[in-house]
């Protein structure tokens, strides 16, 4: 028997057994699913803590404890949570502060890190779990689609056959066929089929890849291998000679190719394959977008205040505020040791903070000229990234044509992503306007509930001839422009329309007025041109 | 702490590999930024670095591993003046970390219980003299990174703060790794680094059966691993001793320093240090290899390890800042 179920129980089992494998990430909400995997990893480690994905660094790292410290007059140190050894569990994982994940990733590579059970509950594309730590545990187990009748079966068992020859090349293999470039996956595939077994058979070995390698997935191995009657990789081009003296194993690698094929979601087999990089299922996006705007400070000068839960108390300011009454206190409070404070002595941490800037482009890409805007468009998205880290802004390209909007770059602060993504670029067919207003809004307002200053910037060069529910109807078409643009008014998002037109028009004039955005007509806009202007709307 | 995985295992990655033990022979080259994809050996190859370095010489209890006890800081209060062998100190500097950390702050314990101002030293103090590593640099907060570029260029860890005032010596390398698609590094720190290197994954079969089974046979037995590659590990090691002292008497010849600043200018690198980096790496360069002088060939060899981050951003040229920095060095040396 070989369900998802069994899966997630023998990737459990596996944790157990080999703690230093890592540990596990699980797709899955509240439900009959997540009832029982709970139970089932807490039978596992019956030492499980459960930490909140908003953990803080000094959390996690440890520290000085200040209320000790101030309680017993010596200098009591907390130690982090990573550090207590205890198994971990953090559900809603992906909320976890990027910085808290590279800390966590940092004691994994040390060997320091206790197994770690992440749950991943994102419901939207943009959150995602830091890839660091994504990238550092095995097995990544989606329980989102189980319902009751699934959750029966055990964990596999090792196989007493045969050991099998050459496990390590075997894997690497696969792993190339499937896409996965990295090479964390199959050394944990390896590391995994060694768990299971000392000596990994066939079955263990394709166990293994369906755990490690299958989730990992980004394409399936070429179809013209399939025809071949000996398949050779497509990747092993300059190293055909040990390819071919390890004959005695190529039905070992078919045989893993063909087990991980068939637990691939169903979602890689039918769609289109992204062409590179793309997770199975998932939207792509680094952690530039999904940090918490607010979380550069610099520190103030600290202030007088009471502890509310949420602000730090600045110890030492804390300190310097009582020493010059501790003579009189003395005399008040004759029985009390060590420093006497007082609440009034108490000072918070202060931190500047400066939110971050989502410049939202949203881009005609229907007609003829469509094809020199959208270049000009990538070059001033480039040009606005490549100065990203002096300005914080994070950016996002949305292209609208024929029938609807298509978010084209989610946002984003890496000009590598950005590159990627921004290679190919389509284009031509009508100008559904609203549609690509609304898409423009849409991520504004989600930008804006993540604690960043969004600015939707539109180009066009045209009239809408496409209304929102995608009928070529001009008047509906115009009508539902100057609805989409009033509710940006009215939502408070700063925008910009650019009218790349050659001659500037009346209606994106007023169209602009109805956004509330300033309007510049600016025929073949070019991309230092526009990058300007953004650095002057700044 | 796990046992490190040892240097010369590390399969292929040969420009890394390249960068760090240069940086090694001259300190002076400035550090080294790691840049690539998860899961190419960035981390391990840093961590691997501490294993391979020689020992210092340090006063023994010294906060900043003075050479010799006339270094020693007063507020050190050290009484001792023996000296000892130790492993060259390799930092780890963590995401999060708060600036007392780093910098070094008062002592809390001694200023509650005892009543006295002392100052307990940080990070910076600890790097003294070795390597200070900074992995995913790239999310270092702000404030964090100001500090590190106004100390890694003094060489100088200046604390006034907490009614203290401290000078210590901090002069240390700079390794930092991170993966671009998280978020690019500030141009005045990439400036900072000497030498950076882009690592991709080998797309070699054979390659990476091997990256995978060294890591597989490492993770069983860590002990015997480590003993198999002892003399690997100390070859290099001795390249490395005897490439210090060889950088001592290589001069770089007039024809050299034209050669470093007819590359620079033809890429257009900003200021001089691109140039002064590109001297140095190439004499360590030499040196390591065994040369009588430094030639055309070790100057081409590092170009792309010392240059390739010090172009004007161009987002509209396509090619890799590697690949451009060959574009020159092929026009150039042609």
């Amino acid at each position: 028997m070989n369900t998802p179920w069994t899966r997630f129980l023998t990737a459990l089992d596996l944790v157990a057994r080999a703690p230093h494998l890592g540990g596990m990430v699980l797709t899955m909400r509240p439900g009959p699913a997540w009832d029982a995997a709970l139970a089932a990893i807490e039978a596992a480690f019956p030492e499980i803590r459960r930490w909140p994905a908003s953990l803080s660094l000094r959390d996690l790292s440890g520290g000085l404890d200040s209320v000790a410290t101030l309680a017993e007059g010596r200098a009591v140190y907390s130690t982090g949570l990573l550090a207590r050894g205890h198994p971990i569990l953090i559900p809603s994982a992906e909320r976890l502060d990027p910085q808290a994940a590279a800390l966590i990733a940092q004691a994994m590579d040390a060997g320091t890190a206790p197994p770690l059970f992440l749950i991943d509950e994102a419901a939207e594309a943009e959150e995602t779990l830091a890839p660091a730590l994504l990238d550092r545990l095995p097995f990544w187990c989606d329980l989102s689609e189980l319902s009751l009748r699934d959750l029966t079966g055990h964990a596999a068992a090792p196989d007493p056959g045969a050991p099998v020859q050459d496990p390590a090349t075997t894997l690497t293999v696969s792993a190339l066929r499937f896409g996965i470039p990295g090479l964390r996956a199959p050394t944990q595939a390896l590391a995994a089929a060694h768990a299971l077994n000392d000596m990994p058979t066939d079955t263990d070995v394709t166990m293994a890849a369906q755990l490690v390698l299958a989730p990992r997935a980004t394409q399936l191995p070429a179809p013209e291998d399939e025809d071949s009657p000996q398949p050779e990789p497509q990747q092993q081009t300059s190293d055909d000679a040990e390819g071919q003296n390890r004959g005695q194993d190529i039905p070992l690698d078919d045989l893993v190719i063909e087990a991980v094929a068939a637990v691939l979601p169903d979602l890689l087999k039918n769609a289109p394959l992204k062409p590179n990089g793309a997770r199975g299922g998932k939207g792509f996006s680094g952690s530039g977008s999904r940090r918490r705007g607010n979380r550069r400070g610099r520190p103030l000068p600290a202030q007088q205040g009471a502890l509310d839960g949420q602000a730090r108390i600045d110890l030492v300011a804390t300190l310097r505020a009582a020493v010059p009454w501790q003579k009189m206190r003395r005399a008040q409070f004759p029985d009390r040791q060590g420093v006497i404070l007082l609440p009034r002595d108490i000072h918070v941490q202060r931190m500047e903070e400066r939110s971050d800037r989502v410049l939202v482009f949203t881009v005609d890409a229907s007609g003829s000229s469509a094809m020199a805007r959208l270049g000009e468009v990538k070059g001033a998205v480039e040009l606005v990234l490549a100065q990203a880290y002096a300005r914080r802004d994070h950016v996002a390209l949305i292209a609208f044509r024929r029938d609807g909007a298509e978010m084209l770059l989610p946002p984003t602060r890496s000009l590598v992503q950005a590159k990627r993504r921004l290679a190919s670029l389509p284009g031509g067919g009508g100008t559904p306007l609203a549609a690509g207003i609304e898409a423009g809004m849409r991520q504004a307002v989600s930008a804006r509930a993540r604690g960043l200053t969004p600015q939707v910037i539109l180009l066009t060069d045209g009239r809408g001839n496409i209304a929102i529910d995608g009928s070529a109807n001009r008047q509906q078409a115009a009508d539902d422009a100057v609805r989409m643009a009033r509710s940006i008014a009215q939502s408070d998002i700063d925008a910009l329309v650019i009218d790349t037109g050659a001659r500037p028009q009346r209606q994106l004039a007023d169209l602009a007025h109805d956004m509330g955005a300033p309007y510049v007509p600016l025929p073949r806009a070019r991309a230092g041109q526009i990058s300007d202007i953004l650095t002057g709307a700044r | 702490m796990a046992k490190a995985f040892p240097f010369s295992a590390i399969v292929g990655q040969d420009a890394m590999k390249q960068a760090m033990i240069l940086t090694a022979i001259d300190p002076t080259i400035g550090g080294v930024l790691v840049f690539g994809d998860r899961g190419t050996g960035k981390s391990t190859a840093v961590r691997a670095l501490a294993g391979l370095l020689p020992q210092i010489e340090v006063v023994d209890g010294c906060p900043i591993n003075s050479a010799s006890p006339g270094d020693v800081p007063d507020w050190a209060e050290l009484g001792s003046k023996k000296l000892r062998k130790r492993p060259t100190p390799v930092v780890d500097l963590p995401l999060g970390v708060s600036q007392d950390r780093v910098t070094g702050a008062l002592d809390i314990e001694r200023a509650l219980s005892r009543g006295e101002k002392a100052f307990e030293p940080g990070l910076l103090a600890q790097a003294n003299r070795g390597y200070l590593y900074i992995d995913e640099v790239n999310l270092l907060e702000d404030h964090i990174v100001d500090l590190l570029l106004d100390v890694a260029q003094s060489g100088e860890n200046v604390v006034e703060r907490d009614g203290l005032s401290i000078r210590h010596a901090a002069r240390f390398v700079l390794v930092g790794s991170g993966n671009p698609e998280e978020g690019d590094l500030r141009p005045q720190l990439l400036d900072r680094f000497g030498l950076s290197v882009e690592v991709t994954s080998p797309t070699n079969m054979a390659d990476r059966v091997e990256v995978i089974r060294r890591r597989d046979s490492f993770d069983r037995d860590p002990e015997g691993f480590a003993k198999r590659w002892a003399r690997a590990e100390s070859g290099v090691r001795k390249k490395i001793v005897a490439a210090r002292e060889a950088i001592k008497t290589l001069d770089a010849g007039t024809e050299v320093l034209e050669d470093c600043a007819r590359l620079c200018i033809a890429l257009g690198s900003d200021g001089l240090r691109g140039e002064l980096t590109l001297l140095r790496a190439a004499r360590a360069l030499a040196a390591y290899d065994g040369a009588k002088a430094i030639s055309k060939a070790h100057v081409s060899a590092v170009a792309p390890l010392a240059l390739s981050h010090r172009l004007r951003r161009d987002p509209l040229d396509d090619a890799g800042s590697a690949t451009r920095v060959e574009r020159v060095l092929a026009d150039v040396f042609a």
